[in-house]
């Protein structure tokens, strides 16, 4: 039995340093991928421009309970003023890079791992190899770095409309005054606070890419394999988020 | 060759996007963002017994009209008081010299913020001059402390009183 356990203990320790050097190896690759900017600029699209809807459609929604959940329990002190700051500073520091993550790591994580790993299975990226094209460089960077340019700004996106969906419940609907609503988010909000969020939403962008195309680049060669590939993707993403979020919270404070 | 037209154009759309929200965060909900060009200012200082739990950013007041913010607070080894350095507008320049800075309380949980009361001198605070007059912050634990005092010196009296009738 404890042989058991130091078995998948080291097969862990095993995977978290093929994981790493993986990560070294593309950081060596990028400044080979920037010349071919424009394979960048379509992953940036896939990965940023088409999770827009469901990262806004979140947003508005994280927003709006927010908003109601906090005016329920301001209102028993009787500082329902104070909306504005809590529901900025929750979103700002914390739910915004989360749950964008986590929507990241559903919403393109699993399309990445999906798509490398089809790669993989039909043998296209074997076919690059002997064509002289190193697949790390032609498929595996852009992707990684379209994720890692794509991840703040959906954080920031979601971030702003989840203020505003506050701001819709609050002023519009529980008649906050909308004076204080503001101008008491910017008297306690610090610039400190809007770092941290884009700290960590950088963070769980390299994150949750790197995950995403070492699953699909490392797939089984099978349908089974790719499908495996998809659902680690996004259980480990879901769980190196959390644990991150926790260890720079840490940091910050 | 349209297709990868409308492909940077939504790409472009998405960072501008992006970008349009980072900056409406750092200028909209915080204090700080929004003098973009730094507009001109000067420095005043004053000394404090006691600041309460004012902090750096606070707002300074005059008469309700905001003329500046708290840059820094320190601790003064000489005469044991907190010196808060407030940098005022440039436009707000004939406060004068023998004004008055009191620590006052925004609502009844809100934060701190000093008000400057005019004086009637002649001549105006200048960058890096000292405001002498000061309020300390209201510390409503030294408030009760002083009614509990007061009221026990007030009714000791009586009660002796009555009890030689």
């Amino acid at each position: 039995m404890i042989k058991d356990l130091w078995s998948s203990l080291s097969e862990s320790l095993v995977s978290l340093g093929e994981l790493v050097r993986f990560l070294l190896r593309l950081i060596v690759n990028v400044p080979r991928s920037l010349v071919r900017y424009d394979l960048i600029v379509e992953q940036v699209y896939n990965a940023g421009a088409l999770s827009l809807v469901i990262i806004m459609l979140c947003g508005l929604f994280v927003g709006m309970v927010l908003g109601l959940q906090g005016f329920q329990l301001l209102q028993r002190f009787g500082s329902e003023d104070a909306l504005g700051t809590a529901t900025a500073i929750g979103l700002v520091k914390e739910l915004g890079p989360v749950i964008t993550a986590l929507l990241f790591a559903g919403r393109a994580g699993t399309a990445l791992a999906s798509e490398i790993g089809l790669m993989r299975a039909t043998d296209q990226l074997s076919a690059m190899e002997m064509m002289a094209v190193d697949p790390i460089q032609r498929v595996v960077v852009p992707r990684f770095l379209g994720g890692v340019i794509a991840m703040p700004l959906l954080a920031a996106i979601f971030s702003l409309i989840g203020i505003f969906g506050a701001q819709l419940i609050g002023v519009q609907i529980m008649h906050v005054d909308s004076g204080s609503f503001w101008s008491q988010m910017r008297a306690s909000v610090d610039l400190v606070d809007i770092n941290e969020g884009i700290v960590k939403s950088l963070i769980f962008g390299v994150s949750c890419s790197l995950i995403a195309v070492y699953e699909g680049y490392n797939a089984v060669p099978t349908a089974e394999g790719v499908g495996t590939a998809t659902t680690r993707t996004v259980v480990l993403s879901a769980v190196i988020t959390l644990f991150l979020d926790y260890l720079i919270t840490a940091m910050f404070l | 060759m349209r297709n990868s037209r409308a492909l940077s154009l939504g790409t472009g759309l998405f960072m501008l996007l992006g970008f349009a929200a980072l900056l409406f965060l750092t200028t909209q909900t915080t204090s700080r963002g929004i003098s973009f060009g730094r507009k001109p200012h000067y420095d005043i200082s004053a000394k404090f017994d006691n600041i309460g739990d004012l902090k750096v950013g606070a707002p300074v007041s005059m008469s309700g009209v905001e003329m500046g913010r708290v840059v820094s607070i320190g601790f003064d080894w000489n005469a044991y008081k907190a010196i808060v350095v407030m940098r005022i507008e440039a436009q707000y320049d004939k406060i004068p010299t023998d004004s008055d800075a009191s620590i006052y309380t925004q609502g009844l949980l809100g934060g701190k913020f000093i008000g400057l009361t005019a004086g009637g001198a002649e001549s105006y605070l200048k960058n890096q001059d000292r405001i002498d007059f000061t309020q300390s912050a209201f510390v409503l634990e030294n408030l009760i402390g002083q009614f509990l005092a007061n009221f026990a010196k007030s009714t000791a009296p009586a009660a002796s009183a009555e009890k030689t009738q």
